[in-house]
This record gives structure tokens, sequence and C-alpha cells, in this order.
């Protein structure tokens, strides 16, 4: 290099990049590697294939999807599961299923009972939807979606909290009854509360968090509240 | 020789000669020269920052204009907080200290509704959880009791609530835009800020709804009476200064109306969630056994 670098400086007429075809690679450096480009599987017969498989594969691909949302939201580590592939349809199901087992609540005068089917349904998805403008208001980087999927599926463990209530006061509806139930709606609650901070706790701006997580504290209080004070018929 | 010569460091001559003949002279015009050029620099660097501002935003007028009404980032301004700042808002409405006007003293020209809205929430639900609360605790030992969620309460509540804390501050911030406008001496806050007010000052009934629990009858109405007090007072310190110039009759008038209101406020809450405690209903089977 030097050597050509210098006979280069000495003879001005030649030209440039004179030497460079004597280079060649050393034969004892193997080059490896492939050449041919992948091919785009953008041919018809994917599109084809998914339009033809049977209804039971589709199916089931969404409900494994939320079924693994499901698992993790009962075990709250950092997952991107939740927030990367969000759907709604956890939610929906959630909600639903609560409202129909708190509806029907002890009344005297129809007025004057628990929560019915629409309040709950209301409430759920409302304050769902407030909490995440909140959020969003207060400079959080969560999607609008990512926010409403993660705030649904954490109704999951009220929802369990709100089936073992009913299968305590089948039993009986004392003081003993009532402390048991209290127990397991605190017990649910605190896991809704942290599991929906865990996932959404990131996305805010650190000095701003506590602002963001009272609200979400708030709605599954009123959601334990409304489980906790359920009287059967 | 010539070149290595000019390259040489040279005394200035003149200067030499000047500084001889009149030292204080020179002296202080120097140091006055380079004072002044510091101040020149100071200013010039103070100038050229804003002239950099100003230069920024003339670019940036032509791009960027205030959000408009219908933009998500226009509503982002009012939830400009830090979680220090609501706290210490709150604080400053549950104990409001005389010298402290709450706009001027804690909001400084940052008013939010991210205070006024959660709070209202929170009491609307803190009223109706209690005001259940109480009638169980109270009806608890009679038989004929069945126990009902009442969950209608909070639908009442959450209307009573909002109406006051959205409109009463309205019809506050109209009037003395109006009263601005005949009487010269009377200011007025921006709406943002009224309605800031007035939900922060609902903030001291979050724990008096919660120990209207106890149902002892004198001290439900000392509460009232406390819980008033602190709340009206965050008002009254709040708009006095806007007001006292105007007549007497007006200013009287205005402060009356915003007390009755707050009072009206609370006395309805406590009324009608929290039923009057026991000893004053006996219930009816005690009556020498005969049902009333």
């Amino acid at each position: 290099m030097a050597a050509a670098e210098g006979s280069g400086a000495g003879g001005a007429a030649k030209p440039l990049f004179a030497g460079l075809s004597d280079v060649s690679i050393s034969e004892d450096i193997p080059v490896e590697g492939e050449i041919t480009v992948p091919v785009g599987s953008c041919s018809p017969d994917e599109d084809y294939s998914t339009l033809d498989e049977p209804v039971r594969d589709t199916i089931m691909r969404d409900l494994k999807a939320v079924g693994k949302k499901f698992v993790h939201v009962m075990y709250p580590k950092k997952s991107s599961a939740l927030l990367r592939d969000w759907d709604l349809w956890g939610p929906l199901v959630l909600c639903v299923s609560l409202a129909l087992m708190l509806q029907g609540g002890s009344a005297d005068s129809k007025e004057d009972g628990g929560p019915q089917f629409a309040e709950v349904f209301v409430i759920i998805w409302f304050g769902a939807v407030v909490i995440t403008l909140n959020s969003k208001l207060l400079g959080g980087t969560i999607s609008f979606f990512q926010s409403l999927c993660v705030l649904g599926y954490c109704v999951l463990p009220l929802t369990v909290a709100m089936l073992v209530c009913r299968l305590v006061l089948l039993a009986g509806s004392g003081t003993v009854s009532f402390i048991v139930r209290l127990i397991v709606v605190m017990a649910m609650f605190a896991w809704s509360t942290l599991a929906s901070t865990a996932f959404l706790a990131d996305s805010q701006p650190p000095n701003r968090k506590a602002l963001v997580i009272y609200p979400i504290f708030l709605f599954y209080f009123v959601i334990s509240w409304m489980i906790l004070t359920f009287t059967a018929q | 020789m010539a070149a290595s010569d000019q390259l040489r460091f040279h005394e200035f001559d003149e200067a030499a000669d000047l500084l001889a003949a009149t030292p204080d002279a020179t002296t202080t015009s120097v140091s006055e020269r380079q004072s002044h050029v510091a101040l020149d620099v100071g200013s010039s660097y103070d100038e050229n920052e804003e002239g950099d501002e100003s230069d920024k935003t003339e670019l940036l007028s032509g791009q960027k204009q205030p959000p408009s009404f219908w933009t998500f980032e226009y509503y982002q301004a009012f939830f400009d907080v830090d979680t220090y700042q609501v706290l210490d808002r709150i604080k400053g409405s549950l104990l409001p200290l005389p010298g402290k006007n709450f706009v001027r003293h804690y909001l400084r020209n940052n008013p939010d509704l991210y205070g006024p809205f959660w709070i209202c929430t929170t009491l609307v639900f803190t009223l109706a959880i209690s005001g259940n609360l109480s009638n169980f605790l109270e009806k608890h030992g009679n038989t004929s009791f069945r126990y009902s969620p009442q969950f209608h309460k909070v639908t009442i509540a959450g209307v009573a609530i909002y109406c006051y804390a959205g409109l009463v501050p309205l019809a506050l911030w109209g009037y003395l835009q109006w009263r601005k406008g005949v009487c010269l001496n009377v200011a007025s806050y921006t709406l943002l800020e009224t309605v800031c007010v007035y939900g922060y000052s609902l903030s001291v009934y979050i724990p008096a709804s919660v120990l209207w629990l106890i149902p002892v009858s004198w001290l439900q109405w000392l509460l009232i009476a406390t819980a008033m007090t602190l709340s009206g007072s965050v008002l009254v310190l709040t708009f006095w200064p806007l007001i006292r110039l105007d007549s007497r009759a007006a200013t009287l008038a205005v402060l009356t109306i915003v007390l009755a209101l707050h009072a009206l406020l609370a006395v309805g809450c406590k009324l009608y969630f929290f039923q009057k405690p026991l000893h004053d209903y006996p219930p009816p089977f005690l009556k020498d056994g005969r049902a009333v």
C-alpha cells in the first residue's frame, strides 16, 4: 500500500486507482454466504389458505390469543403481548359476564336495588374510556385501544371474585360469608390494580404516575364495591 | 528580517504614553469601557436570546398557531400538572390561609381540569357509598330491614355535584365579566380558574362525607359547619380581591349567594344521603311492643 502511494505521489501521470486491479483476495480466506434473494411470499396461496381454513381454526386462534392474555393478567409480568396485540374481545366477555352476574341484585322496589346491567356496562366502558383519556391528556405514550385493552383485561380478577361471591352467597349470607367475601374482593381488587399498574405505569411521565394511578384505583374500587354489596334475592 | 519583526509582539507605544500621562483617566475609561462592554455583552446576550426567540417565534408563527379547539393538544394544556402540584393545591384548599389567594398563590396561571374533575368524581362515589353504609348501619338492628345497594344514589349524587361544579362557576364568571364592563374596579379570573377554584374547594367534603358515617348528631352538624367554613373561606378569599372595590350592595350580594349555594349543597347532601341518627327515630317495634 505504502509503495503504491509512494509511486502514485512520484508519478503524477498515472491514472487513479490504477493498482486496484492487481488486488486479489487471498485464497485462504473463505467467502461464504447466500447470494440468492428470498422472494417475498406474497403468493396468493397464503391468503387463500387463511380464507379457506376451517372456521374452527380461526376461532381457536382468537380464543388462544384471548386466553394467553388472561394468563398474562393473572401473572403480571412485563410482557408486550397485552400491549402490542391488543384486542377488545376479552374485555367485552368479562364486562358482559360481570354485568350479568351483578344483575338481579336484591330489591324491594325496582329502583332501590343493585346496579342494572346497563349501569354496570356503562360504568366499566365509560370509566375505562375516561381513564384512558386522562392518561393520554397527562402525556402518556400508550395508545387509546391499548389502554382500553389493559383496563378491560384487568377486570378478570374481579370477575373471578364475583363468581366466588355468588358461590359463597349460595352457601349462606351471614357474617362469616360477608367476611369471606370481603377478603376475597379486597384481594382481587389489589390484584387488579397492581396488574393494570404494572402494564400502564411505564408509559406515563415519571412525575405524574400517581395522577394516572389514582383514577385506576378509583375505577376498580367502585367495581369492587358493586361486587361486595351484591346480595342475592 | 522584516517578516519576523512583524511577527514579534510589539508594545503599543501610544497607549503606553497615554497611560504615563494621565493614568487615572485612561484606567477609568478602560474600566468603563470594559464594564460597558460587559453590560453590552450581557444585554446583547439577552437580546440575542430574545432575538433568537423572537426570531424563532417569527419563524414558527408562520407554521405553528395555538392549537385549535378541536385538536387534542388544546385539551392537553388543561392537564399540565405534576403530582406535587395537585397535592399542593388540595392542601391549599383544605387549609385556607388569609394571605394566600388560591388563584394567585397556587394556580399561578396554570389552572388544570384534572383536580376538579377527579375530586368531583371521588366526591360522588364517596357520598353514595357513605350514604349507603350509613343507611345500613342505622337500620342494622331493624329486623324488617333488607340491605340494598341503592345504586340510584350514585346517579343523583353525580348529577348534583357535576351540575354544581360546572354551572355555578360559569354563572359566577359570567356575572364578573358583566360587572367588569359596568364597574371598572372589578377584575375577573378566567373561566378555567373559576372552575378550578370551585373544584378544589369541594375537596374538603370528601373526608367530611366519610366522617359523616359516625352516627352522632352534634358531630355531624359540627362537621358540616367546619367543612362549610373551610370551603367557603377558600371561595371568599379568592373572590374578595376581585369585587371589594365594587359597590357594597353588589359585593355583599355576590358573596352571600356564593356562600348560600355552597351551604345548600352541603346541607342537601347531608340530609339526602345520610339519614337522621338513631335516637331521633326510635324503631317502631320498641313502642309498647306494638307496631306504630
